[in-house]
């Protein structure tokens, strides 16, 4: 370095850089400024995929349908029996025609309203069991995963809630309360978060001793707050992949419950007691309607949460982000 | 590894011993006319106190527990109550596991060949023919509903091929369809997490160590890929093969298959007390005895696994 250049940087070196700066957050903020948005960031990647943004479509207008169906034009009452006025007996087994769109079923009651209003019971079943899973199972998942002398005895309880029948739950509440809908959902609610706490548990347990936790914990950084900020955030894409699966998870138990007699009685229509209706008949081809139509309607509905839980869980892993 | 399997079995007691005794409190909260199902109408006061008697359910709630276990320590699992009245609970059980055990193990032989046959050639063409095959299976299989395509076969596969309805066991070909049912959903979940696994393995380390080395690719799924992912499958796969006993609901009734899948709903809605306990004794057994040999099981594939140590990472 010669002598000019030295001079050159005393010249430069003036007293106000030894100045202490005053904290100012506009300042702050614009060196580490990026209008990178997580949700944001998600719903474009979300977007991005074709089969996702038409079955979200799809299922927006479904939901909308099945909300205003009663309320349209024409439309019959689910339970209502229809009385044929040459025979005036009950309009029986009556295939699809411009009348009935989905035809009758054994005891004439018209399938297309049976069927929208069933769709309304399961979809409200599937999204409240769902919620209530994805709250009280990841609120004890996480607490299971994190806190180390909570361990043992979760762990024992869920051995013994696991392996209690859950049909004698079942079979306890139906006698309690009667067969309705809500006996259903606190039915579902009291056993199904079970599996999602195991599942957030497992996760927790593998990212809770990452370096990033252990220096938080050191700064003194409370658990809850460790859970909240830390942790959580991490599993936001499996998490969102389970709750997605839960809705149709649950439709599908529903069925099944119908399918060994604890369902909901058939003067509440369901997509489930629907299809336990159809298999009844589907020995007979002609009657075979009745069963095919309720089953579309439950596969439309359960691919499209799959696969749309699917794309959204990866969108929400910020790797993918751009 | 010894004395932690004994520590951890003997600990297992515990649990099964709270399970067992939940059950039986709750199957004294229900309420008493699910002893006499239809018949409950027809029968006076008297009558139905002598039939109380007589299935033991007059005797306290303690003194009922007490003899339940002392009986079970003996080996004795009791008589029927309602389903089968004064038929020994073995009985009812050793005449229908074997239905459930043949077509249990059989579908659990074709989805773990077929799954993971399925799950490593879409790890290896991911994203092309094979993968989005697989994947559109997944989806399928795991988002409608079994009792929907279970009909659906047996309505339209039997038409197809001239196959029987139901089941006849003196006739092999009545056998086909409901393994082949029973394994869809099986094939569709080895499949997934077969190929999740082993598209994790393929990216690491060791795999471009082998490569360079100038190993046949062949050889390295097979004997370093594959093995590091079935590893964590190897925990559900002693418990999948001992529930075969437990059978399959859906597909015994359909096909008329006499075992064991259902008895457990049909039982407990009959409220036949000492063939629920049994069963329910039965089935939590092998649930903790199948997530300890899958435990075992892992640490076999993954040396690297220590049972012993305690806390794991912690």
């Amino acid at each position: 370095m010669g002598k000019g250049a030295v001079n050159k940087l005393t010249e430069v070196i003036s007293n106000d850089l030894f100045q202490f700066a005053e904290y100012n957050e506009a300042e702050a903020k614009r060196g580490g400024y990026s209008n990178y948005s997580y949700w944001r960031s998600t719903w474009q990647v979300f977007i991005q995929n074709k089969v996702a943004v038409f079955l979200l479509t799809l299922m927006a207008l479904l939901l909308i349908f099945t909300m205003i169906q009663p309320y349209l034009p024409n439309q019959k009452v689910p339970t209502e029996i229809h009385i044929n006025p040459d025979t005036k007996l009950p309009l029986s087994n009556n295939p699809p025609d411009s009348e009935f769109l989905f035809g009758t079923n054994s005891i004439g009651q018209d399938l297309w309203s049976r069927i929208w209003s069933g769709a309304r019971t399961s979809l409200l079943i599937g999204l409240i069991v769902g919620v209530w899973e994805a709250v009280i199972g990841i609120t004890i998942g996480a607490m299971w995963g994190y806190i180390p002398w909570l361990d043992r005895p979760i762990t024992e309880i869920y051995n013994v809630i696991n392996n209690i029948p859950k049909t004698i739950i079942l079979v306890l509440m139906t006698y309690i309360m009667k067969p309705s809908l809500y006996t259903m959902i606190i039915a579902m609610g009291l056993t199904s978060w079970i599996d999602m706490a195991r599942f957030v548990r497992n996760l927790t347990v593998i990212i809770r001793d990452r370096e990033y936790n252990l220096a938080s914990k050191c700064l003194g950084t409370p658990t809850k707050r460790i859970i909240t900020k830390n942790l959580l955030p991490y599993l936001v894409s499996v998490i969102m992949l389970s709750i997605a699966l839960s809705i149709p998870q649950t439709i599908g138990y529903e069925v099944f419950l119908t399918y060994i007699g604890l369902g909901l009685p058939v003067s509440i229509p369901s997509l489930g007691n629907l299809i336990n209706e159809g298999r009844l008949l589907m020995m007979a081809p002609t009657q075979r309607y009745q069963l095919i139509f309720p089953s579309i309607i439950i596969s439309i509905i359960t691919i499209s949460f799959y696969m749309m839980g699917n794309v959204f869980s990866d969108a929400a892993d910020p790797k993918n982000h751009v | 590894m010894l004395k932690y399997s004994i520590k951890r079995l003997l600990q297992s007691l515990f649990t099964l011993f709270i399970i067992v005794t939940i059950v039986f409190l709750l199957m004294r909260l229900l309420p008493e006319e699910g002893y006499f199902g239809a018949s409950y109408e027809k029968l006076d006061e008297q009558q139905r106190e002598a039939i109380l008697t007589s299935m033991g359910l007059r005797d306290p709630i303690h003194k009922q527990l007490v003899n339940f276990y002392k009986n079970i320590l003996t080996g004795n699992l009791g008589q029927s109550i309602t389903f089968r009245p004064k038929v020994p609970v073995i009985d009812i059980i050793k005449d229908k596991v074997p239905y459930s055990l043949y077509f249990g193990l059989a579908a659990i032989g074709m989805s773990l060949s077929v799954g993971v046959t399925l799950g490593i050639a879409m790890a290896k063409n991911k994203n092309k023919f094979w993968d989005r095959f697989g994947t559109g299976y997944v989806v399928f299989i795991r988002a409608v509903p079994a009792a929907v395509y279970f009909l659906f076969l047996q309505l339209y596969i039997t038409g197809i091929f001239k196959l029987p309805m139901l089941f006849d066991i003196d006739k092999p070909k009545t056998w086909i369809l409901p393994v082949i049912s029973m394994s869809l959903g099986g094939i569709a979940s080895y499949a997934m997490w077969m190929r999740r696994y082993m598209v994790d393995e393929l990216n690491k380390d060791y795999v471009k160590l082998a490569r360079a080395k100038g190993l046949k690719s062949k050889s390295i799924m097979v004997k370093h890929i594959f093995r590091n992912a079935f590893v964590p499958m190897a925990q559900y796969l002693p418990a999948s093969i001992l529930f075969t006993i437990a059978g399959s609901i859906y597909i015994e009734s359909l096909y008329s298959i006499p075992g064991m899948g259902g008895l457990l709903v049909e039982v407990i809605k009959r409220q036949d007390n000492t063939l629920v306990q049994a069963l329910v004794l039965i089935y939590s057994s092998i649930g903790i005895v199948g997530l300890f040999l899958g435990d075992l099981l892992m640490a076999i594939f993954d040396p690297r696994i220590n049972l012993d140590k305690k806390g794991g990472a912690r």
